[in-house]
């Protein structure tokens, strides 16, 4: 469970990132380095598949507010699909649905973002 | 009669806290908790276990009993850490943390006592313990 993965795909001007695994520190600084390119190439629009992350902890989770923080700086924004209850739960509890969005699924998501 | 124990005890090593959760996932489907349960003892204990691995500096084993009460699961996560004092640790706001030199972590107390229901901390100079509980009703 422990091993991150992290698949890329483009939709216009909107980036995917689909993980897999435990959304620990490593893998926070994995979507972190994948986010930082993807901004610095001038897209600022980043959704994350979590459905194949059931599990994260704190230290993974604060590395997203890292990239909020990025995100508010060029306009940009973040937003998931896909939560595990108890990921959507732990977003609730540290904020971060206050200055990104929730979808339930992709095509929720593409469609709204 | 003693309720059932079971009693892990873990290295400070990376994603060690995966092996707690393995043990909290059978314990849960053993007492008949549901999922939502489950997932919300698996994650505080995530975070129970990050706190004795990382801000106790701790250097030897972290110890976790899971005790099968009759009505409720309750988790002693245990390091033998230099302790904290529980009143100096800041509630965290995202406000406070974007846009602000303030670094992003220090949620896991938050957590664990929003996901629990009732938790205690016990700390000193020999280490730590934090007890939670999960009641099997609400």
């Amino acid at each position: 469970m422990s091993q991150f993965k992290v698949n890329t795909e483009f939709e216009n001007d909107i980036v995917i990132l689909i993980t897999e695994g435990y959304l620990n520190q490593e893998g926070g600084q994995m979507i972190a380095n994948i986010c930082l390119n993807n901004i610095d190439n001038g897209i600022t629009k980043i959704l994350l598949d979590l459905g194949q992350t059931k599990v994260v902890n704190s230290i993974g989770v604060s590395i997203l507010i890292e990239i909020i923080e990025k995100l508010q700086g060029v306009e940009g924004k973040l937003g998931y699909f896909n939560l595990a209850p108890i990921v959507d739960k732990t977003f609730n509890i540290m904020g971060l649905t206050k200055y990104s969005s929730v979808y339930p699924n992709r095509e929720d998501a593409l469609a709204n973002f | 009669m003693d309720r059932p124990k079971i009693e892990l005890k873990l290295p400070v090593i990376a994603n060690m806290e995966l092996v707690a959760v393995q043990t909290a996932e059978v314990v849960a489907k053993h007492m008949d908790l549901s999922e939502d349960k489950a997932a919300e003892i698996s994650m505080a204990l995530i975070e129970a276990c990050i706190n004795a691995f990382e801000h106790s500096q701790a250097q030897n084993n972290v110890f976790i009993h899971f005790i099968l009460e009759e009505n409720s699961l309750v988790i002693k996560v245990i390091d033998q850490g230099i302790g904290f004092d529980k009143a100096k640790v800041e509630i965290p706001a995202i406000e406070n943390k974007l846009g602000t030199d303030e670094r992003k972590r220090g949620w896991g107390l938050q957590l664990i006592q929003e996901l629990m229901d009732s938790v205690e901390f016990e700390s000193g100079k020999d280490g730590t313990t934090v007890t939670m509980t999960k009641n099997k009703e609400v």
